[in-house]
């Protein structure tokens, strides 16, 4: 039964925030083993749907199921990783005490967090306070808690921001290794170039999903030569409706 | 709850705490600092330490401990390591009591610190037995602890966090009979002394500081105050919520 079940399958979502309408009635299955780009401009709710999708969000209306179960059920709390956009590791710990530290929490295997350290690239900064390390090692320590206990989903928003274009390849490559083993993985971004790395896309504006398709798809739907057009394509074809 | 999580997340904040030593030698030594001043700054009127000495040997660690822990909760909300946590399968409990057993064995620290230093060195004499001020003034320091956790689910930032301190405690200190006794207050401000934790906590240490052996009613004083930990503690759970706005 579990696997029929669709990674993430939202209904009617509607959020509201500052008492503002931050989502405004969003419907949207994730297909298991898919990389899922969630592409949109600043503010237009990316963030607020992921935390939606791991249960952290106060919703107003609608219904997230993930993995067959309610959002932020107890049963997937060690099935599903989150990267909080802002890196949200331990500053005054070593890189790998907070890998064991989120290790322990998890019930994760005791060789993961070097596992997970192999992973991001960052095993010989190990030892090193999370602290001073630059902002892209830190966003990486992030992204590696949250690999801990090889989860089914992992909810990513913004990874790979700030980082080189040979680091963010590398994570590309991960992300669908990790789906190849099985995972399903949302990716939030709003650098464009990255949705051709997707297997499926999610373009957002102001709490609306835009579009939901493959990458190519999209671009002959809008006639486009790369997603930032099709997306200028599809807003533009909004406001003629 | 689970022990596992519990004594994982206490052995976190403990190393948290090792990669400060600043803040770890503050915690420790400045109650002690404090008790060398009263002693000496009332050095011509030595009764005055013997009566204060008790109950500020309880009140000090208290508001430090507060104030650590409130910083130090607050700051798990601020960096997102909270929302982090609370979507893995980590108990609130868990995480409380986690931070409870750490900053418990830094308030136990403290206090033995205290206690040497006011006792053995400064030579506060009380007609109680003397290791019940230890055990008091480590109860306080747990009742800082508690309620500066529980206090942090309300500040939104670090300002705040500090600004309970006058707000929160200082009305306690006022109201707990250190500056005069709780009977010749106004009965209003009598009867909502007999609500507040630190009353009791003070109470403790004047009866320890006049009266001999460990009464039932010390017992009770003692009692009270390691409630109220117990219960700012799970108020303090019972504020923490998984999904927010
Ligand atoms: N804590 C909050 N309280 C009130 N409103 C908020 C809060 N966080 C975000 N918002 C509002 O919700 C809207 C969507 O925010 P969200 O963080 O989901 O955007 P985003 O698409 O992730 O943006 P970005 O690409 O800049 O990260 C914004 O208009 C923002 O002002
Ligand atoms: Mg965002």
């Amino acid at each position: 039964m579990v696997n029929s079940t669709p990674a993430v399958d939202v209904r009617g979502l509607r959020v509201t925030r500052g008492g503002r309408p931050v989502l405004d009635g969003i419907d949207l299955v994730v297909e298991r083993g898919s990389v899922t780009g969630l592409l949109g401009p600043s503010g237009c709710g990316k963030t607020t749907l992921l935390r939606s999708v791991v249960g952290v969000q106060r919703i107003e209306a609608g219904e997230v199921r993930v993995l067959g179960l309610p959002a932020g059920a107890p049963a997937l709390r060690d099935r599903v990783g989150y990267v909080t956009q802002a890196p949200s590791v331990y500053a005054d710990l070593s890189v790998l005490a907070n890998l064991r530290y989120f290790a322990e929490v998890l019930g994760a295997p005791k060789a993961d967090p070097e596992r997970v350290l192999e992973e991001v690239g960052l095993r010989e900064h190990a030892k090193d306070l999370v602290g001073q390390l630059s902002g892209g090692q830190r966003a990486r320590v992030s992204l590696a808690a949250a690999l801990l206990g090889a989860p089914e989903l992992l909810v990513l928003d913004e990874p790979t921001v700030g980082l080189d274009p040979v680091l963010r390849q590398e994570l590309w490559q991960l992300f669908h290794r990790l789906a190849a083993g099985g995972a399903t993985l949302i990716v939030s971004s709003h650098v464009m170039d990255e949705a051709a790395r997707c297997t499926a896309l999610l373009l957002m504006r102001e709490g609306r999903l835009l579009a939901h398709d493959t990458p190519q798809a999209l671009l002959d739907a809008t006639g486009a030569a790369d997603i930032e057009a099709a997306f200028l394509a599809l807003v533009a074809g909004e406001g003629a409706r | 709850m689970n022990p596992h999580r519990t004594l994982a997340t206490a052995r976190r904040v403990l190393l948290q705490l090792r990669s400060d030593p600043r803040t770890v030698a503050m915690l420790l030594l400045v109650p002690c600092l404090l008790i060398v001043l009263l002693k000496y700054a009332f050095d011509g009127r030595p009764e005055v330490f013997d009566s204060l000495g008790a109950p500020l040997l309880g009140i000090f660690p208290m508001i430090v401990m507060f104030l650590v822990t409130a910083v130090a909760t607050l700051r798990e909300r601020t960096t997102g390591t909270l929302e982090r946590l609370l979507t893995m399968p980590l108990g609130r409990m868990d995480l409380l009591l986690g931070y409870a057993l750490a900053f418990g064995l830094v308030a136990l620290v403290q206090g033995v610190l205290a206690f040497g230093l006011t006792v053995g060195v400064l030579g506060l004499s009380v007609t109680g037995p003397s290791w019940a001020l230890l055990a008091v003034a480590v109860a306080d320091g747990l009742l800082g602890m508690a309620l500066g956790l529980f206090v942090s689910a309300f500040a939104a930032t670090e300002f705040q966090a500090v600004q309970f301190m006058p707000a929160f405690l200082l009305p306690q200190l006022l109201l707990c009979g250190l500056f005069t006794p709780r009977d010749t207050m106004a009965d209003w401000l009598h009867a909502i002394s007999d609500v507040l934790p630190l009353s009791y906590a003070v109470d403790a240490m004047n009866r320890i500081t006049s009266q001999s052996g460990f009464s039932g009613a010390l017992a009770v004083d003692l009692a009270v105050v390691l409630g109220c930990t117990l219960l700012a503690l799970a108020l303090g759970a019972a504020t923490l919520r998984r999904r927010t706005a």
